[in-house]
């Protein structure tokens, strides 16, 4: 299915976004469809995390207009907008898992307190196992954030943004600080997650392997192992890759074109393809 | 509740006690020169009612508390756990800052009747100890210098100033920026803001209160 017949599922027109006076995001403009995977790369400060914070309603532009499911939430009230996020997986940064609750109640949490979801009460624990079991943290569900390592923590708090099978996810910075061996169990949960739920994939990170991982690798839920994507089914004619510089988004295309930039700042992001 | 009201209680009853103790210490040093010893119930009790047990509790509250709220959430600020409560449905407000005014606003008026009767306990002993009062002599002037004004004030002025210092903590605590760093300095100007404001409000109310009296 071609990008114009899928529905558009995340669109920025012409989005800017300052602090205290300083530009973090300048003038946006992108559109993710539906089953799009998008990798967003850049350097520390350069608006990636603002990007998708402003996607969220977390954040409000100064100008620009966002549309979230086609609806406009530029100016949408911060009730209105919980409907919308219970649509919306979000990866945080540091995780940010609820360090009083423990890993159940973490998880639980989106079934729980989100209205629109409506997750009646003795569903709420198989649904907070069966994540958990995806993350592949099962006998978790007592334990609190510190009492787990880093890569574990990253994996919780992946159960908890995808418990409600949202069809918009977004990751921010996923790999970030974790050693190689647990960074790439880490992509094998979101390459898993975005090719069972056919969602739309929203990916920060400053690592050009893990959006190589992303384009060209697929889940094989047979062998319940990551593999390259080949005969016709390659993911790179989905997934596009941004990279966004001071703000500005400097580079739109698929890892071809990428590959193929001559600007010297885009060229610093990557490696031979794998 | 728990951690306010029963984890202030320590540091609430020892103030109390000894602001009392010294209150009976120092008025009766003045009193005695007017042959009035017999009335430092009288000092003791209405200065502990209208000021010292409202202003000593508000101010030992706002130290304890106003701290832990703004570093509470000043940490779940800067860890993004705050965006993350947002994005999972929540309004931070309503989970965050709606029950800790609340168990302010009702911990802190308990806080200071409970400070008020230690005060005047510790003025008590003081009283008994090195005055020579008897326990009837100093109860009855501590019960009878009291009035409804008094009563009012002492409890109109706590519930106020639970106000501030559970709304100075979490609006601290939600505007911190700047990691570990920017929690401390919440931290502590959540602090410094509280208490001074206190201080402000209890002139305003002490002056609205004695308008009041002379009008009324």
């Amino acid at each position: 299915m071609s990008a114009a017949t899928r529905p558009s599922v995340l669109r920025f027109e012409d989005v800017s976004v300052s602090f205290d006076g300083e530009p973090a995001v300048r003038n946006v403009s992108f559109e993710a469809f539906e089953a799009d995977s998008r990798v967003i790369l850049g350097a520390a400060g350069s608006g990636k995390t603002v990007l998708l914070k402003t996607a969220m309603g977390l954040v409000r532009p100064d100008s620009g207009r966002v549309f979230v499911f086609g609806e406009d939430i530029t100016r949408l009230p911060e009730q209105r907008l919980f409907d919308i996020r219970s649509r919306i997986g979000m990866l945080f940064q540091e995780s940010a898992l609820f360090d009083s609750l423990t890993i159940e109640e973490n998880v639980a949490y989106p079934l729980v307190n989100q209205r629109s979801i409506q997750c009646p009460p003795e569903q709420v624990l198989p649904r907070v196992e069966q994540a958990l079991e995806f993350v592949e943290l099962g006998e978790t569900l007592e334990k609190f954030p510190d009492e787990l390592s880093g890569g574990m923590r990253r994996r919780a708090a992946i159960a908890r943004a995808v418990v409600t099978e949202p069809p918009l996810q977004m990751y921010d910075s996923p790999t970030a600080g974790l050693d190689p061996i647990t960074a790439h169990t880490i992509m094998a949960l979101l390459i898993k997650e975005r090719d069972v739920s056919q969602a739309t994939t929203l990916m920060v990170t400053h690592r050009y392997q893990d959006g190589n991982l992303m384009a060209n690798f697929r889940y094989n839920s047979d062998k319940g192992s990551l593999e390259p994507a080949r005969g016709g089914v390659r993911r790179e004619l989905r997934t596009t890759f941004m990279v966004m510089n001071e703000g500005c988004l400097v580079f739109e295309g698929n890892q071809d074109q990428l590959e193929s930039s001559k600007d010297t700042y885009v060229r610093k992001f990557f490696k031979p393809r794998v | 509740m728990d951690n306010i009201g029963v984890g202030s209680m320590p540091i609430v009853v020892l103030t109390g006690f000894f602001s009392g103790a010294v209150m009976a210490l120092q008025m009766s040093r003045a009193l005695a020169t007017y042959g009035q010893v017999g009335k430092t119930g009288t000092l003791v009790s209405i200065t502990l009612a209208r000021e010292l047990g409202p202003v000593l509790t508000a101010i030992m509250v706002a130290g304890r508390n106003s701290s832990g709220m703004a570093s509470e959430l000043g940490s779940m600020k800067v860890t993004e756990q705050i965006d993350a409560m947002r994005a999972l449905g929540t309004d931070p407000v309503q989970k965050l800052v709606t029950p800790r005014l609340i168990a302010t606003c009702v911990m802190l008026p308990l806080l200071v009747v409970i400070a008020d009767f230690v005060g005047m306990f510790g003025g008590f002993i003081i009283a008994s100890s090195f005055l020579g009062l008897t326990a009837r002599q100093y109860w009855s002037s501590v019960w009878r210098a009291l009035e409804w004004n008094d009563v009012t004030q002492g409890l109109l002025k706590p519930f106020i100033f639970a106000v501030v210092v559970s709304m100075i903590g979490c609006f601290y605590g939600l505007r911190t920026t700047g990691g570990t760093q920017g929690v401390g300095r919440a931290t502590t100007q959540a602090v410094v803001a509280a208490i001074v404001l206190i201080f402000i409000l209890d002139l305003l109310i002490t002056k609205i209160f004695v308008f009041q009296a002379a009008t009324g």
